[in-house]
C-alpha cells in the first residue's frame, strides 16, 4: 500500500510554477518524481519516477492495466497526482488542466480523439486557431501554412481541402502529431500512435517521429505495446508493470528478447501466485 | 495531353476509352463529376424535376403569381427558415421538436404585451424574438447543463408551450393588434416578403456554416464531441447558441406567419412545420447523426417539399392521398439520396 502523504504544495504563483527548485539538470524536458494516485481501493500508479531529456524519444511499455495511461493523463493535465510531482524546465509545476498542460508545451496526441473526421486536413490543423479575418476565416492563408508546414515534415497526403476521413490510418495520425508540432509543444505525448496500423502506415509514423528526433525541437514519450516498434523508434525505453517503472534501459542496451522475458517471468509468477492460493 | 498507351492499335485513354482528345466531352463530364460530388446536387435535380413536371403538366395554374406567391411565401420560407436552425442543431448533433411551438407562442407574446401591457409595437415584435431566444436558451440549459436528450427536452418544452398558447388564447385566435399591421409588410403580409426573408437567412447561414468559427466548431462538435473539446473548443456554447439561434427562428416564421394569415393562430405552428424543416434539413443532405450538413441543401430541400405540396394542392389530389404521395416522395428522395451518397464515398476512395 502506498502511504497517502499530503499532494505536493500548490503554487501560488499564477503561471503554475512553483518556487524553490532550479532548471533540470542534464537539460531533461520533464520530470516525474514520486508519481503515486489512487483511484478508490486501487492503486494505479505507486512510485512513478521518469524523466525525459531535451530532444530524446522515451518508449513508454506496459501491459494492459500497468497504469500507462493513467501515467499519459496526469503527464498531460487531464487528472492530478495524489503526490509526487512534475518538474519542467523551469522548476515544478501543477498542471491544472489540459489547456494548462499545454499552454506549458505539453501536448498530448490520441488516436482516435485527435481530428474531426468531416472537416479537411487544414481545417484540422487550425482547429480552434484558426485565423480569422472577422467575420470570415481566412481559408487561403490557412490552406497555405498547413500546405507548406506538412511538406517541411515531409508529410505526404493528396490535399490539404481532402477532408481527414478520406485518408488512411497512419496520415490521419502524421496530421494529428504534425498539428500538436505546429502548435509549439515542446513535450509530445503519443498514445498509441502505431496501433492497428499497417506496415506501410507504420513507416509513415515511424519516419516523421524519426525526423522529429533529428530536429531536436521535441521531446516525446510514445505509449506503446509491440517491443520491436518501440526499440526501432524510441532512444530509451522504460517498463511499467504495476504502477512502477522497473525497467530503464536505452534501446543499444536491450533487446525484444529481453523484454519479452521480463514480461514472460512477470506472466509465470502471477501464474504461481494464483496457483498456490 | 493525357498519357495514352498504345493497344490492340488504337490509342486509349488510360480509362479504355478511345483517346480523342481533351474535347468538349471531357469538360462535361468532369464538369458533372463536380456537380454530382456536391451534396446538394441530388436535391437540386429532384426540386428542378418536381417543379417542371408540375410546370408542363399545369402551365395555366402551376404558373402564375399567385401561386408562387403562396409556393414560396405561404410554404417554402417556414420550412426553410426554421430548417436553417435543424441544420446547425443536427450539425452538432441535437434536435429541436420545439421550435413549432415557439412559432405558435411568439406571436401571442407579441399581441398580449402590445394590447395588454402597452408596449409600443415593434418593441412588442423584438421581446417576442427575444422570448424565442430565451426558450433556446432553456432548451439549451436542459441538454447541456443537465445532460437530457434534446430529444426528450424539446418534447417536453414543445409540449408545455403548446399548452400555453392554448391556455394564454383559451384556444381562440386573435386578431393582429392594429398598432403592429405598420411592420406587418417588413415582416411578412406583403405578398413576397417571407420569400425574401427565407433567402437572406439562408444565405447568411450558409456563410456562417462555411466560411466561420462557429460553422467550423458546429460541425466539429457533431463530427467529434471528444476531439472538439480536446481541441479547447466549447462545445456547449456552441450547442446552447445552436439552440437560441433555432428559437429565435422559430418566432420569427411565427410573426411572419401571423402577420400574412393576418390572424394569431393557437393552432398555426406545433408539429407540422417542425417535422418539414428536418425532412427538408434530410433529403438536402444534412446527416440525422450530426457532423455534417448544408443550409443551401435545407434551403433547396425546403422548395421541393413545398413544391410536393403546393403541386399536389393545384393539380387537386385529395388530401386524403395527399400524405400517402408526401410519405412515398420523402422516401424515395432519401433513398436516392443514402445511395448517390454512398456511390460517391466509393468513387472517393
Amino acid at each position: 500500500m502506498v502511504a497517502q502523504a499530503p499532494g505536493t504544495p500548490e503554487s501560488a504563483k499564477p503561471d503554475g510554477y512553483g518556487g524553490g527548485y532550479g532548471p533540470l539538470p542534464g537539460g531533461d524536458a520533464l520530470r516525474a518524481e514520486h508519481i503515486g494516485k489512487r483511484f478508490g481501493a486501487v492503486t494505479a500508479l505507486v512510485d512513478i519516477n521518469l524523466h525525459l531529456a531535451k530532444g530524446e524519444v522515451l518508449g513508454l511499455l506496459g501491459d494492459n492495466g500497468a497504469g500507462k495511461s493513467t501515467l499519459l493523463k496526469i503527464l498531460c493535465g487531464f487528472q492530478q497526482p495524489d503526490t509526487g510531482g512534475i518538474f519542467l524546465n523551469d522548476g515544478q509545476v501543477t498542471l491544472r488542466s489540459v489547456d494548462h498542460a499545454r499552454s506549458l508545451g505539453i501536448e498530448a496526441v490520441y488516436q482516435d480523439l485527435a481530428l474531426i473526421n468531416q472537416l479537411s486536413v487544414y481545417h484540422n490543423m487550425f482547429l480552434n486557431r484558426e485565423r480569422v479575418r472577422w467575420p470570415l476565416l481566412s481559408n487561403k492563408s490557412m490552406r497555405d501554412t498547413a500546405r507548406t508546414h506538412l511538406n517541411e515534415m515531409g508529410i505526404n497526403i493528396p490535399s490539404v481541402d481532402a477532408p481527414v476521413a478520406s485518408l488512411s490510418g497512419g496520415q490521419r495520425q502524421a496530421i494529428a502529431i504534425a498539428r500538436a508540432v505546429y502548435s509549439d509543444a515542446k513535450v509530445l505525448l503519443l498514445d498509441e500512435p502505431l496501433a492497428a496500423m499497417g506496415a506501410k502506415e507504420v513507416a509513415i509514423i515511424l519516419d516523421l517521429i524519426g525526423d522529429l528526433k533529428r530536429r531536436r525541437e521535441v521531446s516525446i514519450i510514445i505509449i506503446a505495446h509491440n517491443y520491436g516498434q518501440a526499440l526501432e523508434v524510441c532512444d530509451r525505453i522504460n517498463l511499467l508493470q504495476h504502477g512502477q517503472i522497473t525497467f530503464d534501459k536505452p534501446s543499444k542496451e536491450t533487446s525484444v528478447q529481453e523484454l519479452n522475458d521480463i514480461v514472460v517471468a512477470e506472466y509465470r509468477k502471477a501464474l504461481e501466485d494464483r496457483q498456490r492460493s | 495531353m493525357s498519357k495514352m498507351t498504345e493497344q490492340g492499335g488504337t490509342l486509349l485513354l488510360p480509362d479504355g476509352t478511345p483517346g480523342t482528345g481533351n474535347g468538349t466531352g471531357d469538360v462535361l463530364r468532369r464538369g458533372l463529376g463536380v456537380f454530382g460530388r456536391q451534396r446538394e446536387a441530388t436535391i437540386l435535380v429532384v426540386t428542378v424535376a418536381l417543379l417542371l413536371y408540375f410546370g408542363l403538366t399545369n402551365p395555366t395554374t402551376f404558373v402564375s403569381r399567385t401561386n408562387f406567391v403562396d409556393l414560396f411565401s405561404e410554404n417554402m420560407a417556414p420550412i426553410a427558415i426554421i430548417a436553417v436552425g435543424e441544420v446547425l442543431l443536427l450539425i452538432c448533433g441535437e434536435i429541436d421538436l420545439s421550435v413549432g411551438f415557439i412559432y405558435t407562442m411568439a406571436p401571442f407574446i407579441m399581441f398580449y404585451l402590445n394590447v395588454y401591457y402597452g408596449v409600443p409595437a415593434l418593441l412588442a415584435i423584438i421581446l417576442s424574438l427575444v422570448f424565442g431566444l430565451v426558450c433556446g436558451l432553456i432548451n439549451g440549459f436542459l441538454t447541456v447543463t443537465l445532460h437530457l436528450p434534446s430529444f426528450i427536452t424539446t418534447l417536453g418544452t414543445g409540449f408545455i408551450l403548446g399548452g400555453a398558447a392554448l391556455y394564454l388564447a383559451h384556444a381562440e385566435p386573435k386578431s393582429i393588434p392594429p398598432a403592429t399591421v405598420g411592420y406587418g409588410d417588413w415582416i411578412g403580409a406583403s405578398p413576397w416578403s417571407q420569400t425574401i426573408w427565407a433567402v437572406v437567412i439562408v444565405a447568411i447561414f450558409a456563410v456562417v456554416l462555411t466560411r466561420t468559427r462557429w460553422g467550423l466548431h458546429t460541425i466539429a462538435t457533431g463530427g467529434n464531441q471528444l476531439g472538439a473539446r480536446e481541441a479547447g473548443i466549447n462545445v456547449g456554447r456552441i450547442k446552447y447558441g445552436n439552440f437560441m439561434i433555432t428559437g429565435v427562428l422559430g418566432a420569427l416564421v411565427g410573426i411572419q406567419t401571423a402577420f400574412y394569415i393576418n390572424t394569431i393562430d393557437p393552432l398555426a405552428g406545433g408539429y407540422q412545420p417542425m417535422f418539414y424543416s428536418v425532412t427538408a434539413a434530410v433529403i438536402g443532405g444534412t446527416a440525422m447523426l450530426g457532423g455534417s450538413g448544408t443550409i443551401i441543401g435545407a434551403g433547396i430541400g425546403a422548395v421541393a417539399l413545398s413544391t410536393l405540396i403546393d403541386g399536389f394542392d393545384v393539380v387537386g389530389i385529395s388530401a386524403n392521398v395527399v400524405m400517402i404521395v408526401f410519405g412515398a416522395a420523402i422516401l424515395g428522395a432519401m433513398i436516392a439520396n443514402v445511395q448517390l451518397t454512398r456511390l460517391r464515398e466509393r468513387g472517393r476512395t
